[in-house]
């Protein structure tokens, strides 16, 4: 519970501050942030197991490890929106920036340490409806407005249907609490029908295929901050969510959501790649891109094991550092040079701006997959964990759908490649000028790529996961 | 001895400073930054080699293996595991001093060597980054690590034999030296692997069940481990790259290609020697077969060479023959029965590093003097130089097999090794022994007296190399002179019980008989103003002295192997199939994908309501099949 307490103090103390800070003064509200957020991941850095309001609320020591990552996530976040947030027309919301992001983290906090489908409900939506906002930031951009809107309405829309998934569980069990849940839960069709819809609202937030039509438009139209939290930090928490509780609760229908997995990342790792070639603008380039690398983290989730669950928490974090390398360069490219997210502007960028231009490149290299990166590995441990549990349970689906995947993760290479060409080869005559970007964003960018490069060499990490993994997973 | 990690860390440590920062800095500064964490190294290494051989003897009246460090890095099973660690053992010990004498030397000689010239600092960044794989592959605790470390020596000798990039022969060397030395690890890698697979571990003590149970596995992955050695040590016919690696700096060709890495192959088979000898003898014997030729055939190469520093190279290679023979020809672990070649192979190893890479460093200081490395530019250079002149006939005699200098002591028992083990292995060694003395004073007389090239030396006077040259030279002809007399085989043996070296008064006797004889033919061939009888017979017999100078042709038979046969009659129809089935089989996917998203794209309105739409005809679709399909 400790973790949830010190954040929505953070939250309070921010709420304060800003109310007492002149706007003028905003970078004091950037530092007191950065503070508060890294004394919140110093004082939870040790997982602990703990339980409260009867059961409603149980965090395993699992869930506390990722809550941690996901403060690391946000801090990252934090410091590639330093420039965009120091902006004359930014700056004087910089307060409500923090506010919001905070309060969607809580959210997330509540429900990967939910043991109650109502608590869960409640962080969900405490993750939703301010993410809305954060997505309408510049609320004066028509994109940005749209992009919110597009965003809320979906989000109604899928929290309309899981809802209506948990109150079929109710009307069948006669419990909202996880563990009775489990207990009850016999697999008739309406249940499975119940748990159809709950993936669904999950679904959304992961954006799998098809409950992903409203990312590109709101990837696309949000602040390219909001952008990289929605792309990395909710879809974390989400996949991580989805894995237990799938897990958890509805253990008893393992055969039918194992199905309904194969299903859906087929489609989602496919329709994620095909739709990606096609893209000029890199914002709407990445949101494809995290469409089908969700699909890859769905896989840990159809291993159904501590192991799977290990790989999970693995491919998100790599995932995390990776994305965020991109995006940071993509932000501190769109705030140097006024607003430039084509891919056709970045031609020849490695002439003016060599450091980004690696430090991206390696990112790249890290989503695609390729060795020695980090991506390599977590790519490897997640199709390892699939293939395994097939091979435990001797289903020859399994192997098919880490085929498609393996396959898939081949065109995606080619897109990927798409941009490192661009940057490194194609000859353009007035490349994007060289600039230099701020402390805060170097730093953030440093600490990415120094993941990209080594999390995958250092073992200890996976290791870690997996032994937390097997202590919160008995089973 | 939790220290000896600085020994790995120190050179890392300074490799990264001086490569990231190294060209902002001086010219002093990055040479002193690497000499000064090589000299600790190396005072680091004289201590554990005084505490480790400090330490008692375990009841079995041997040398305990000591694993300061091991960290576990990929685990695969419970005893399968590749570790990252330090392991301290005799052999290991012994290298570490070798190693880091010999660089410490290079590092200060460089000083001079290399002084204005343009890259100084990378220089000295590389000759960092190769202290430390080379000290990193000595004491490694298992078999892959040993692998990793390496590949390492390998870039990095890669790298330093390309220092000079602006040469094309340099450039040319380096591809040489790294594509056959990394095809003959394709061996060693399979070698491995099959060890790990079949041992259950990568560490170089593997279970007794598993041994027994490998049967004919463990001499095939002994077999093809030696493959990556001889690679790596210049083992005929992967010898190739070696003559061509002097391309690189000299101090480097003294270090990387004479004293340290060129050796390496011989310190895996010294490594692995528990195993060879009780589960792989006939493999051994094959190591001793392919050694003796080698030595051989370089040998007799050497006699002809004008290259002062291709001389040395092929003399190289014919020494690490011998130290293969030595290792060999044992027959058990027993020091006093057949056991001796492990021991005299290892103080071989120790002697010749030294010596060799005197005069390596000695050839250096005449390059420096004359600007050439022919030896038509050289003769009565002795009195010019006379600090290099003396060291480099200490070196000579001491390679000639002459007492009391070191190699005397060392080659003696490799001599006496051999005569254990077959008569004819001991009269094939002392001859070539003979040859090397012969060539060497060659190389001698033509260097430092013989015909003088008196237009070239007027028109530059050769005049000693600077004292951070010389002294070089004198701190190593003084090991070279007293290196003898140190109890190896206290130190080092094949079952690690100490063995008192005790000399074969025969086998000593005919070695230097022959070495004599060997020399007085060269002072008479060579040591004159005018050769007539070198001259004449290089006429009688011109068609030998021309293969001879075109060591053998072996260069080119390889060139139409691989140009001729692999290129032609592969590589071609591979490439015709490449381009024409599977490139235009990618190509379709490629267009195929492309269309597909073309098709796709009308989907995705931008309209909220077919997004809806989406999302619930998703919804029940999925459930629907769900309830058909389970």
């Amino acid at each position: 519970m400790q973790q949830e307490v010190t954040l929505a103090l953070i939250i309070l103390l921010m709420l304060v501050a800003d109310l007492f800070v002149k706007e003028s003064n905003s970078k004091i509200l950037r530092v007191l942030a950065y503070v508060l957020l890294v004394v919140q991941i110093a004082v939870n850095i040790v997982p602990a197991e703990t339980s409260a309001f009867e059961g409603m609320y149980h965090s395993t020591q699992m869930a506390s490890v990722v809550k941690t990552i996901l403060s690391l996530g946000t801090l990252l976040v934090f410091m590639q929106a330093d420039k965009w947030l120091g902006r004359e027309d930014t700056s004087f919301k910089t307060g409500e920036f923090y506010i919001l992001t905070l309060s969607t983290l809580l959210g997330m906090f509540f429900m990967v340490s939910a043991g109650h489908f109502l608590l869960f409900y409640i962080g969900l939506e405490l993750a939703s409806i301010p993410m809305a906002c954060l997505v309408a930031f510049d609320k004066f951009r028509h994109h940005s407005a749209e992009a919110g809107v597009k965003y809320i309405l979906n989000a109604m829309f899928s929290s309309g249907i899981m809802l209506y998934g948990i109150s079929m569980v109710y009307g069948t069990c006669g419990t909202l609490y996880f563990a009775d849940a489990a207990a009850a839960l016999t697999g008739t069709p309406l249940q499975v029908l119940a748990m159809v819809f709950f993936f669904a609202g999950l679904g959304f937030k992961i954006s799998l295929v098809p409950f992903h039509m409203w990312t590109p438009d709101t990837y696309q139209g949000a602040p390219t901050t909001v952008t990289a939290y929605l792309s990395v930090i909710s879809k974390g928490a989400a996949a991580f969510a989805l894995m237990s509780i799938l897990m958890k609760v509805f253990g008893i229908m393992v055969e039918d959501w194992t199905l309904l997995l194969g299903i859906v990342i087929v489609l989602t790792i496919t329709v994620g790649n095909l739709f990606a070639i096609l893209q000029k603008d890199l914002k709407r380039f990445m949101a494809y891109s995290s469409i089908s690398q969700a699909g890859y983290i769905m896989l840990a989730v159809m291993a159904d094991s501590g192991q799977g669950v290990a790989s999970l928490v693995y491919y998100v974090v790599i995932y995390i550092v990776a994305n965020l390398a991109v995006f940071g360069v993509i932000s501190s490219i769109e705030q140097h040079s006024g607003g430039k997210v084509e891919r056709d502007d970045y031609n020849g960028l490695y002439k003016t701006n060599p450091r980004l231009t690696f430090v991206m490149t390696l990112a790249l290299f890290s989503l695609a997959g390729i060795p020695p990166f980090a991506g390599f590995f977590s790519k490897f441990f997640v199709f390892a964990s699939a293939f395994h549990t097939g091979f435990a349970l001797e289903q020859t689906g399994y192997w098919v759908v880490v085929f498609i995947a393996l396959v898939n993760t081949i065109i995606s290479l080619y897109y990927y490649l798409l941009i490192v060409k661009a940057m490194y080869i194609t000859p353009n005559d007035n490349p994007i000028p060289t600039f230099k970007s701020g402390v805060m964003e170097r730093a953030g960018l440093s600490i990415c790529l120094a993941g990209v490069v080594f999390i995958g060499l250092l073992s200890c990490v996976y290791q870690y996961l997996t032994d937390t993994a097997l202590l919160s997973w008995v089973s | 001895m939790e220290y000896t990690i600085l020994i790995l860390l120190l050179p890392l440590l300074s490799f990264l400073v001086l490569g990231l920062a190294g060209m902002r800095m001086k010219h002093k500064l990055a040479g002193g930054i690497g000499t000064f964490s090589l000299a600790v190294v190396a005072l680091l290494s004289y201590l554990t080699a005084y505490n480790y051989f400090s330490l008692d003897r375990t009841a079995e009246g041997v040398y305990p293996t000591l694993q300061p460090w091991n960290f576990e890095w990929l685990p695969f099973t419970e005893s399968l595991h590749i570790d990252m660690g330090i392991l301290l053992d005799p052999i290991s010990v012994m290298m570490l001093v070798v190693i880091s004498t010999v660089s410490l030397m290079v590092h200060i000689y460089s000083f001079g060597y290399m002084k204005g010239e343009r890259g100084f600092q990378r220089y000295y960044a590389f000759l960092s980054l190769f202290s430390f794989s080379m000290l990193g592959l000595v004491l490694a605790t298992n078999i892959f690590q040993m692998y990793v470390f390496w590949e390492l020596v390998g870039v990095s000798s890669y790298l330093l034999i390309g220092f000079y990039y602006t040469k094309p022969e340099a450039i040319a060397a380096s591809k040489k030296a790294f594509i056959v030395t990394r095809f003959a690890d394709l061996g060693f890698l399979i070698g491995i692997l099959l060890y790990g697979y079949y041992m259950g571990t990568f560490t170089f003590t593997p279970e007794e069940t598993n041994l027994m149970g490998a049967g004919m596995i463990l001499p095939w992955a002994l077999g093809l481990m030696f493959i990556g050695g001889a690679g790596k040590s210049a083992m005929f016919p992967l010898h190739i790259w070696l003559p061509d690696a002097m391309e690189g700096p000299t101090p480097v060709s003294a270090l990387i290609h004479a004293a340290t890495m060129v050796v390496a192959g011989v310190y895996l088979v010294a490594r692995m020697f528990p195993l060879f000898i009780a589960y792989a003898p006939e493999t051994l014997h094959i190591v001793a077969y392919v050694g003796a030729f080698t030595a051989f055939y370089a040998a007799a190469v050497a006699c002809v060479q004008s290259d002062i520093k291709r001389v040395l190279a092929f003399s190289t290679i014919s020494q690490i023959g011998f130290m293969m023979v030595a290792l060999g020809v044992c027959t058990s672990a027993d020091p006093h029965h057949g056991g001796l070649g492990y021991m005299s192979s290892m103080f071989h190893l120790f002697t010749h590093a030294m010596f060799k890479a005197l005069l390596f460093l000695g050839a250096g200081c005449i390059i420096h003097a004359v600007h050439s490395n022919e030896m038509s530019a050289m003769g009565g250079l002795r009195k010019y130089m006379p600090i290099t002149h003396i060291t480099f006939l200490i070196a000579c005699l001491a390679i000639a097999g002459i007492p009391p200098f070191s190699g005397f002591f060392s080659k003696d028992e490799i001599l006496t090794a051999c005569f254990q083990f077959s008569p004819v292995m001991g009269w094939v060694m002392t001859v070539i022994a003979g040859m090397t003395a012969f060539y060497m004073f060659r190389l001698y007389y033509g260097i430092f007296w013989g015909k003088e090239n008196k237009e070239l030396h007027a028109a530059h006077t050769p005049h000693e190399s600077p004292l951070s040259m010389t002294f070089p030279l004198m701190v190593l002809a003084a090991i070279t002179v007293v290196g003898g007399f140190i109890p190896f085989g206290e130190f080092v043996s094949s079952d690690g019980q100490s063995y008192p070296i005790h000399l074969d008064k025969t086998v000593a006797i005919t070695s230097v008989i022959v070495a004599v004889v060997a020399i007085a033919l060269a002072t008479f061939m060579y040591a004159k103003e005018k050769q007539p009888v070198a001259d004449t017979l290089q006429h009688t017999f011109p068609k030998l002295w021309r293969a001879a100078y075109k060591r053998f042709y072996l260069d080119e038979i390889w060139l139409f192997i691989t140009k001729k046969i692999i290129f032609r009659c592969i590589s071609t129809p591979v490439a015709w199939f490449d381009r024409h089935v599977v490139d235009q089989f990618l190509n379709f996917m490629a267009w195929s994908t492309n269309a597909a998203g073309e098709e796709l794209q009308p989907v995705q309105s931008g309209k909220i309501q077919s997004y809806v739409m989406w999302f619930f005809g998703g919804v029940v679709v999925l459930t629907i099949l769900l309830l058909i399909l389970l």
